[in-house]
């Protein structure tokens, strides 16, 4: 399969997966897990009706409800929406017609679908993994190469099993030394959004590497992951440990016993070769790393907490200037006014970035004995039904409400402004989500992105605040 | 999908860098279960006030502009979300053709398999383009697919490269699922290759 020369992660899992090359270099790609949803597959179904196609692998197919539903008690008593209602029953008959597995609406494992794949132990290192939605990257923390796909090619997974590709170029990022203080996955990834740009991945597929990534769980990880698309990557890759194997172990639908140590061993033959060759490389200091927050309307406008909203006019062309102008103008900032001195009205934390239970503890370490500020409104948002079942199990819920945080169902919330979690015109949040692009969060929102422990010291403090002089008062 | 060979018409200059999917159609207009009708809400946070009214500042609620089949723009167009409906809602509206210095790679995967054009000319050039634009209707922009040329309204003409097995497919319409079914029999040796290698993929543990 090699003729010795050293492979990346990326080139062996691609060359697991080409079942034909095509005479123009385009590669037919075989797909081991499509994960589904109801925004970007009814299009997709009616196209396999009209041509009286069927799912090649049902098998290799999971569907969830995730993007358009109210995350508060209203579910189960039927969504309320029309449009979202129509949208979601549409999966659920599409998957009986088709055969697909579904994961109900109300049941446990319900949850983002990017928070279930790893979290049920179906995606798995050496995967190729797909779904019709950019953060699809999330999985690529599992060491799969995992990457998002329009609706059109929903339908040619769901056909035949596989896409047509073109190999990307390899990418490593390289994070080194220890992490401060106040800092985690998100503000890593911040931080290499800031210095590469939202387009400095573009053709690219990102492998994170060094020991400040493996020093990270599998939640860190996947932050990270998860916002490789933020950079223009398509997929990010983190190679698979043994952090990675103790995760997988007894996860539901992971391969167990003598399968499993037989897959291990061939995942320990996935990481990048001594010698490999990337074609690009960046290369960041974690210790330099402060808490991360965005004051833009693109997640590469990132500063750490300390800083101050940059003056449009030192910008280095008049094309950046005019972009900075519209930002400055659209966010209702003033050009060196401190972040920290940025009121909010909203703090969230949740979305596929962070809503893992980890994520969950550290908003209620910070939140543990303090009061949400008069006027701010926090929700905390839980990936999956079983993610919120650990948290009550914790007492993390009990926690979080007290100090006068929202608990609610599991769903991507306010992460998109699809569906009743919307911010209104004007308002600023500080969220935990992925994109603070014009109106994503609702029409006219303002959004900061940072960590689930900068949420919750914004939400208690009223402002954008600095997680580090909001340090825990005690242990959960 | 429909052909792409030739497209003659009006181009409407929107010279901005990273817009995003959020921008050509905000997430609340993803609700529809159909391919059609995205194209009233096509940058729907530009085009509309709070109240549903138009924003006349807006080019695209501008004459000649509302009936754009060509787009011109800056660097990093379609950023984002993986949304099909980006694409879905540009053509709805009546866009065939976006031209910027380059294109977010999902974006513009979606964009040819919809029949929408997407070619990456150098910023100095979009810039020309632009300023072509801006004259409006006076000032139609030629695209021809069969000699990959731009033809400004000046007569100039500005190649452009694109990827060949891309081109073919839009020059005839062709749908790839079509193409990769005649590749079955790889896909099942492949698979039962795989079945050998990597049982624990295919294992009935893996289901709900």
């Amino acid at each position: 399969m090699s003729d010795g020369k050293p492979r990346t992660l990326f080139d062996k899992i691609w060359a697991a997966h080409v079942v034909e090359t095509l005479p123009d270099g385009t590669v037919l790609l075989y797909i081991d897990l499509h994960l589904t949803h109801e925004v970007t597959t009814p299009q997709a179904f009616d196209g396999l009706r009209l041509a009286g196609r069927k799912i090649r692998r049902p098998d290799l197919t999971l569907g969830v409800i995730d993007h358009n539903i109210a995350t508060d008690a209203s579910r189960y008593t039927g969504i309320v929406d029309d449009e979202s209602r129509l949208q979601v029953e549409t999966l659920e008959r599409n998957a009986a017609e088709f055969g697909m597995p579904l994961i109900p609406l109300l049941d446990k494992r319900q949850g983002i679908v990017h928070v279930i794949g790893p979290e049920l132990g179906r995606s798995l290192p050496g995967m190729t993994i797909v779904c019709g939605d950019s953060h699809t990257s999330t999985h690529g923390a599992m060491g799969a190469l995992a990457f998002g796909i329009g609706t059109s090619e929903v339908e040619h997974v769901l056909a035949t099993q596989t896409l047509l590709q073109k190999p990307a170029r390899n990418m490593q990022v390289l994070v080194e030394g220890n992490l401060a203080i106040g800092c985690s996955g998100k503000d890593i990834t911040l931080a290499i959004i800031g210095k590469i740009g939202t387009a400095g991945g573009t053709g690219h597929v990102i492998e994170y590497c060094g020991d400040t990534i493996r020093a990270l769980d599998m939640s860190g990880r996947m932050t990270v992951s998860n916002m490789a698309i933020e950079g223009g990557a398509r997929a990010g890759l983190i190679a698979p440990d043994e952090t990675t194997f103790d995760y997988i172990r007894g996860r539901p639908m992971a391969p167990k016993g003598e399968a499993l140590e037989r897959a291990i061993a061939y995942w320990r033959s996935l990481p990048t070769d001594p010698g490999a060759h990337y074609d690009k490389i960046v290369k960041l200091n974690a210790h330099e790393i402060a808490p991360q927050v965005t004051w833009g309307t693109s997640p590469e406008d990132v500063l750490p907490i300390t800083g101050i909203v940059p003056n449009p006019e030192e910008a280095a062309n008049e094309a950046r200037r005019a972009q900075l102008r519209r930002m400055v103008e659209y966010m209702g900032l003033t050009p060196g006014q401190r972040l920290t001195d940025l009121k909010i009205d909203v703090a969230f934390i949740g979305s596929c970035t962070n809503s893992r239970i980890e994520d969950i503890r550290a908003a209620a370490a910070i939140a543990k004995g303090r009061r949400v500020a008069e006027g701010v409104r926090a929700m905390v948002v839980p990936g999956s039904g079983l993610v919120k079942a650990q948290a009550e199990e914790e007492g993390l819920d009990r926690i979080l409400r007290e100090a006068g945080f929202e608990w609610r169902e599991a769903g991507c919330s306010m992460c998109l402004g699809m569906n009743p979690d919307k911010l209104t015109p004007g308002q600023r949040s500080a969220s935990t989500s992925n994109r603070n692009f014009e109106g994503r969060q609702g029409p006219g929102g303002r959004t900061h992105l940072l960590s689930p422990a900068m949420a919750a010291a914004a939400a208690i403090a009223g402002h954008l605040a600095d997680v580090r002089d909001y340090q825990p008062t005690g242990s959960l | 999908m429909q052909a792409f060979t030739t497209l003659t018409g009006i181009a409407a200059p929107l010279p901005r860098a990273n817009v995003d999917t959020d921008q050509i159609i905000p997430a609340r207009f993803l609700k529809s279960i159909a391919r059609t009708g995205f194209g009233r809400n096509l940058f729907a946070n530009f085009r509309y006030n709070a109240d549903g009214s138009e924003q006349p500042d807006f080019v695209l609620n501008q004459e000649p502009y509302r009936k754009a089949e060509l787009l011109i723009a800056f660097e990093n167009f379609g950023c984002g979300s993986s949304r099909e409906h980006a694409p879905w809602a540009l053509l709805d509206f009546g866009i065939r053709c976006v031209i910027a210095p380059d294109f977010a790679d999902i974006f513009h995967n979606n964009s040819f398999k919809n029949g929408l054009l997407p070619i990456r000319l150098p910023r100095e050039i979009c810039e020309k383009l632009m300023d072509d634009a801006k004259l409006g209707g006076n000032a139609r922009l030629t695209v021809d697919l069969e000699r990959n040329v731009v033809v400004r309204p000046s007569g100039e003409e500005i190649p452009f490269a694109i990827d060949p097995f891309r081109r073919h497919c839009l020059l005839n319409g062709l749908d790839d699922i079509g193409q990769t079914m005649q590749h079955t029999s790889s896909i099942d040796s492949y698979e039962e290759k795989q079945r050998q290698a990597q049982p624990w993929l295919h294992a009935a543990e893996n289901s709900l």
